[in-house]
């Protein structure tokens, strides 16, 4: 990451206010997105606590396009708060969840759903961890039956005539 | 003048790692002692001069030497001192200096502790730990150089990003790049053991206790990093599946998994193989997060390609270090002989079986956290995969191993008799059941998510159970008297498991509850009106601006009441910092067994009011009680007589004298 970005007088490019790319590790990064203009303000929300709670609940799976991996619930670019108005004028319309998501979609693709739909392209990323599951199961079953054949031996071979007689003599000779 | 002495000591200790990297692996092939001995020396050495580098950046910070280009993107005279030392690593290159830094410390830590260690193990784990150190001189003092002058001089300083001045930072990085590095015991020492073809009890006597260690930090590193994300952010949140978080989140979950083979393989001599692959997919997970973060591929793909140098450099040491040793495996593992045997249903068994369920949950976020990248690469269109994607599928997987942990401490080794453990656990599962049902009638039945009766009774279920292990080991129930010194005596391992397996319980309480059960009020509140949050009244008085060192605070005051009755006095703060002019929120909280309430100040209104925040979150405090029993677990495990470093050589001793 350029130090550039560090500097308070560069803009972080193709990154919106809401977020700053950033170098240190971890949570700092997500530290440097939130600013005090916090995300949903009071004068964008719904009457209706219930309409509120709708537009909210589909506001955590609607991504801000022009930040990184954040909602448009927690985001202040104006982006973000275009869409949760968006989401609002739907709802507000009498539109369902399903209709108010199809209308993002329609508009924004499905990058802005921050759960992927399952579908062809998507098949690998929701599949992968059953997949991944099941393929290791195998692996441990197969090493416990390598396991128990490895453990048990064939059956000795029979003696043969002059291993018996020896056998014998011993056997004779400590029977004295 | 100190900063080229810093920088030249990296240079040296670039020199100092190539010899320590060569000249013992040759002597340990070759069989030459002398050849081997250089191994230690070198170590110390290396320690030393990247010390010495470390003490001149930091100088540089503390005496606020803008000359240095590094300090004066990063710093400013203003800065409490706190700060101007934990601004050493806030950036891109001091941050790379910490993990050279402890990289070095724990080279040096194998010759200081490893007196006992066979010779030839102890070469080899030196060399391929000197080897990685080469890699990240190289990759600092090509591409990424700390003590880079700037002439002429600025009279002040940027500054720190103002979300950065806090104790977290001064903790958090150097927690987390002790459990990364840490890992890099175990790869050397894995690699070490290819090399030698051999991996036996002493060998993961050693492994045990520094992976263990690393684990510790690795934790602690995470859950410092969620509170301060927690108390910083301003609504609440604490964990977001953000690329980075998910970076430092897959080695905590391969080293998870490391931690509970390596038992397997000190006690049972079995899992052999799989445990070297485990030491080697950690430290994997390691490298893999230090180049997500630094090339900054996943946060920008625009990063990237503005210093091409350091992503390609980075990303080439990656392939090197997991490629190479991946092909040393498939050479060198198959021939290792089999260890011990067991059943399926058994404590190996178990133990295994936790390992596929971590490593499949390692996998998962590495999937989930690479799936954007993939697609857009393949032309597979541009993804999203966010928070709502990492729940639906990580939790579910996670579930059978919460079961699976209250059963596996039961089971005997070698052979388990599950249907006899289940009989011990058959009260446990019916007040599980219980606890469940319990809560979703608490909550309204379907008024709340489906999940949250799942989540107590899986929490109800570990905790409860690890109560009744522990309680059949010090047989508290049969002989009551003797308890208390059965207790005493049990070994700290098995204590350490008791707390950590524990933890894990209340964590999840913490984590249910705060998902489900958040309220929230967002609205302009006028001075004198009170908004009723989570069973407290909050009462707006007052709003003043106050200074601080390098910012102005403006301060609300709420009365905090509770049925009528003031309870207390919160004050968050809305901070405008100087230099950079940047503003933050300073939330406050108020934590109690049930949850916090949680206020932010925002700005005013035109209407007179000031926008608030008000939050009750459940629980929250339980998961930082659940990560510290981790951790503390972890630190009581440590310190059993058996992981103490140097106990290969006692048990050696006692085989000689038997």
């Amino acid at each position: 990451m350029s130090p550039a970005l560090f500097s308070p007088h560069s803009e972080p490019r193709s990154v919106s206010k809401g977020r700053p790319a950033f170098g240190i590790p971890v949570l700092a990064m997500l530290l440097a997105l939130a600013s005090p203009a916090l995300a949903v303000n009071p004068d964008e929300m719904m009457k209706d606590p219930a309409q509120e709670h709708r537009a909210r609940e589909l506001g955590k799976d609607l991504r801000c396009l022009v930040c990184q991996n954040q909602s448009i619930d927690d985001s202040d670019a104006d982006l973000a708060k275009d869409l949760r108005v968006i989401v609002r004028e739907r709802i507000g319309a009498g539109d369902t969840d399903d209709m108010v998501r199809k209308f993002v979609v329609d508009r924004y693709g499905d990058y802005v759903l921050l759960k992927p739909p399952f579908k062809g392209t998507t098949l690998v990323l929701w599949l992968g961890p059953f997949a991944l599951f099941v393929g290791a199961l195998a692996v441990v079953f197969g090493f416990y039956r390598r396991r128990r054949t490895a453990t048990i031996q064939p059956p000795p071979p029979p003696l043969s005539a002059d291993e018996r007689r020896r056998l014998d003599a011993l056997l004779k000779e400590s029977g004295k | 003048m100190i900063a080229e002495i810093g920088h030249f000591a990296l240079v040296l200790a670039l020199c100092v790692a190539v010899v320590q990297a060569v000249i013992p692996l040759v002597g340990a092939k070759r069989g030459m002692g002398s050849w081997m001995a250089v191994a230690g020396p070198a170590s110390a050495l290396q320690f030393l001069l990247i010390a010495i580098a470390f003490g001149a950046l930091t100088n540089a910070y503390v005496t606020s030497d803008f000359s240095v280009m590094n300090v004066a993107q990063n710093s400013h005279t203003d800065k409490p001192m706190l700060y101007k030392v934990a601004g050493v690593w806030s950036n891109h290159e001091g941050s790379l200096l910490l993990w050279i830094t402890i990289l070095a410390l724990f080279g040096y830590a194998v010759t200081l502790f490893g007196r006992n260690l066979p010779p030839g193990l102890k070469s080899r784990a030196l060399a391929v730990q000197a080897m990685i150190s080469v890699g990240f001189l190289l990759f600092i003092l090509l591409t990424s150089n700390p003590f880079a002058r700037l002439e002429p001089p600025p009279v002040n300083g940027n500054g720190l990003n103002p979300m950065l001045q806090d104790p977290g930072l001064a903790f958090h990085p150097p927690f987390l790049y002790l459990g990364y590095v840490g890992f890099s015991m175990a790869f050397s020492f894995a690699i070490a053991a290819l090399l030698e073809g051999r991996v036996d009890a002493a060998w993961a006597r050693w492994v045990r206790p520094w992976t263990l260690a690393a684990w510790v930090f690795l934790t602690c590193g995470i859950v410092l990093g969620s509170w301060w994300a927690y108390y910083t952010l301003g609504w609440g949140g604490w964990w977001y599946w953000d690329p980075v978080e998910n970076a430092s989140f897959m080695p905590w979950l391969a080293g998870t998994a490391l931690l509970h083979s390596t038992v397997v393989v000190e006690k049972r001599d079995a899992l052999k193989s799989w445990t070297i692959l485990l030491a080697i997919v950690a430290f994997g997970f390691s490298l893999l997060g230090t180049f997500l973060v630094r090339s900054g591929v996943l946060t920008s793909v625009h990063a990237f390609a503005t210093d091409p140098a350091r992503g390609v450099f980075i990303l080439m040491l990656l392939v090197l270090a997991v490629g190479g040793s991946f092909i040393l495996y498939a050479m060198r593992a198959p021939a290792m002989k089999m260890g011990g045997l067991f059943a399926p249903v058994s404590r190996e068994g178990a133990l295994l079986l936790n390992n596929v369920l971590m490593a499949t949950g390692a996998a998962t976020v590495l999937l989930g956290t690479l799936y954007p990248l993939i697609a857009d690469a393949l032309n597979l269109g541009k993804v999203s995969v966010g928070p709502p994607f990492f729940n639906a599928v990580f939790l579910p997987l996670m579930a059978p191993m919460v079961m699976v942990m209250a059963v596996a401490p039961m089971m005997a080794w070698k052979r388990g008799d599950l249907a006899g453990v289940l009989d011990r656990l058959k009260f446990v599962a019916a007040a599980a059941l219980a606890a469940g049902v319990l809560v979703w009638f608490l909550q309204g039945g379907s008024a709340g998510p489906w999940w949250t009766g799942a989540g107590f009774a899986l929490a109800t279920w570990l905790s409860l159970g690890t109560l009744i292990d522990l309680a059949e080991r010090i047989r508290l129930f049969q002989a009551p008297a003797e308890a208390l010194g059965r207790a005493i005596r049990l070994p700290r391992s098995a204590w350490g498991m008791v707390l950590a397996h524990f933890g894990v319980a209340v964590f999840i309480v913490g984590l249910t509850a705060s998902a489900a059960w958040t309220t929230e009020h967002i609205q302009s509140q006028k001075l004198g009106e009170t908004v009723m949050v989570g069973g407290f009244g909050v009462t707006l008085k007052s709003v003043e601006d106050v200074p601080g060192p390098n910012y102005t605070a403006s301060r609300a005051t709420f009365d905090i009441s509770r049925d009528g009755e003031s309870v207390g006095v919160m004050q968050p703060e809305k901070r405008t910092y100087r230099m950079p002019p940047r503003p933050t929120t300073t939330a406050a909280i108020r934590s109690g067994m049930t949850g916090d309430l949680y206020v932010v100040i925002g700005d005013a209104d035109p209407k007179g009011g000031y926008v608030t925040r008000l939050y009750f979150n459940p629980c929250i405090p339980w998961l930082w009680a659940g990560g510290a029993l981790l951790v503390i677990g972890g630190l009581v495990s440590l310190a059993d007589r058996r992981h103490r470093v140097g106990a290969p050589a006692r048990a050696a001793e006692r085989r000689v004298a038997a």
